[in-house]
């Protein structure tokens, strides 16, 4: 007897499109508006129980829900990449609840939902972003009550999170915060990018793509419209910088790209990756060749392609 | 039943008018000073914009509270949004979620609306404003998130004064009303975050 089943158009389940009801998505909906005209403020929304566990993307979910139509494609990547569970999973749940058509390409894609990565490929116009967002309010660290960060909010009072950052740097030397660093959205609203790294801060700077944020443990939604200016917090004297790495990629040779450190073996043997798998396979059919892609296609790690 | 007392149908496929109709909207507020067509058409009552009605059949219900000019909000449009929407009509206008102008009468300003509070400017009214056509008219050149650079608007037969309420409405930013002019099938968006470079 065999346990697999395969799913048939009739066993589908009976949801309504997109899984919420329409009630909720109007909500949503009205949230989503008043996030755009007010970018970077986080609009209170009555989030859903969704069916998996709030941390994994409930807030990106019923965002992408209350926007997606027919005429969409859909990419997920969840930490740069299309083929981690979190970003297969919400990928055929969409496939399931709304016949989403699908793509890893990121110029292909309409709606992209991201857990922790902005693709390295430049996002254009008409394209929006959707972003899964754990702690949606960048003073919380700072100041547990809501009640308190919320007037901070109000009175622009960004004062404790410059002393943060310098602290660090009296400390270090340096701005030791490498993701979810906050930013300045069109120079009022101080922004949680959601735990990005760095390294994806100045992408988001005058993004010609829609930007979504999406929290839904913490009940709230938030907005990046086009064009807008996204400013990393900084100090004159010890302006922003994002992450380098001293070598390429290991698989397709760039070296203007996110890069993720893998541990090879149990001799100190590691190498680094592209995070974007989307973006390393597309540079490798174009025939870029990283020093270690002879070896990751010997052993297997990575499809031989001519 | 009597014809004056006919309710026309609303959506005929809720589920995807309302999220074409949606895209349409978020396209419109995320560029402000392009007008989108709204894709969708309905029957429309008497008094209202085709895109007006699209609108509010896509946003509006029981927890949105809408202003109507007291002849729209007495005659079929009324009764037409009460029973599509579900939602509660007010007279305070400042009690609105949803608030319906016509561009060429003088009253109510803009500032009767509900601007929203310091700790909650998301609680303040979108207006939408039927206007006569979306291009054709003076030029006002707009400013702000959503624009590369300048775009430029010309909605033609706006009451006096009204570029100076909206100066006046970018200044209370991040409090203030958001705007849909309407026209048509058309929406232009203009939110709390565009600044009026200048008036021709």
């Amino acid at each position: 007897m065999t346990v697999h089943q395969s799913i048939s158009d009739e066993a589908k389940p009976a949801y309504n499109y997109a899984y919420l009801d329409e009630q909720t998505k109007r909500m949503i909906r009205r949230a989503l508006l008043k996030a755009v005209a007010i970018p970077g403020y986080q609009v209170p929304f009555g989030s859903r129980e969704m069916p998996l566990a709030r941390g994994w993307g409930t807030g990106g979910i019923q965002v992408t829900a209350a926007i997606i139509g027919p005429d969409d494609t859909l990419k997920v990547i969840d930490q740069g990449a299309d083929d981690t569970t979190n970003a297969v999973s919400i990928r055929r749940f969409f496939e399931r609840t709304a016949d989403a058509r699908t793509t890893e390409a990121t110029d292909e894609a309409t709606i992209i939902q991201t857990r922790h990565r902005i693709p390295e490929a430049p996002l254009k116009a008409g394209q929006i972003m959707v972003y899964q967002v754990p702690q949606p309010e960048p003073l919380r660290k700072l100041e547990p009550h809501e009640a308190e960060t919320r007037k901070m909010h109000a009175w622009a009072e960004y004062g404790l999170m410059q002393v943060k950052l310098y602290e660090n740097i009296a400390r270090f030397g340096e701005v030791t915060t490498t993701y979810d660093y906050p930013v300045m959205v069109n120079g009022r609203y101080v922004m949680a990018p959601s735990p990005i790294p760095k390294f994806d801060n100045p992408k988001m700077q005058m993004s010609p793509a829609l930007q979504l944020f999406g929290a839904g443990r913490e009940k709230r939604i938030y907005a990046v419209p086009p064009h807008t200016s996204v400013r990393s917090l900084d100090f004159e004297d010890h302006p922003f910088r994002i992450q380098s790495w001293e070598q390429p990629c290991a698989l397709c040779g760039a070296a203007d790209s996110y890069l993720d450190e893998v541990v090879i073996d149990d001799q100190g043997g590691r190498m680094f990756v592209c995070s974007d798998s989307h973006h390393c396979e597309t540079r490798r059919a174009q025939g870029h060749r990283g020093t270690m892609l002879g070896d990751a296609t010997a052993s297997g790690l990575v499809e031989a392609k001519s | 039943m009597q014809d004056g007392n006919q309710i026309h149908a609303g959506f005929s496929d809720p589920v995807f008018q309302s999220q074409g109709a949606f895209r349409a909207l978020l396209a419109a507020l995320s560029e402000p000073g392009l007008a989108c067509d709204i894709g969708v058409s309905v029957e429309t009552p008497v008094g209202l914009e085709p895109a007006t009605a699209v609108t509010l059949l896509t946003l509006a219900d029981y927890e949105t509270p809408i202003w109507l000019p007291a002849a729209l909000r007495d005659g079929p449009a009324g009764a037409w949004l009460r029973f599509h929407c579900g939602a509660a009509l007010v007279e305070d206008p400042s009690r609105a979620a949803f608030a319906v102008i016509d561009g060429t009468v003088p009253e109510p300003k803009l500032s009767a609306f509900n601007a929203g509070d310091d700790q909650f400017p998301d609680r303040s009214t979108t207006v939408l404003v039927q206007c006569a056509g979306l291009a054709g008219g003076e030029a006002v050149v707009l400013e702000g998130p959503g624009i590369a650079g300048r775009r430029s608007i010309a909605p033609t037969d706006l009451r006096a004064g009204f570029w100076a309420e909206i100066e006046d409405n970018a200044a209370l930013y991040p409090l203030g009303v958001d705007l849909l002019l309407v026209h048509d099938s058309q929406v232009l968006g203009l939110p709390r975050s565009t600044q009026i470079v200048e008036t021709r």
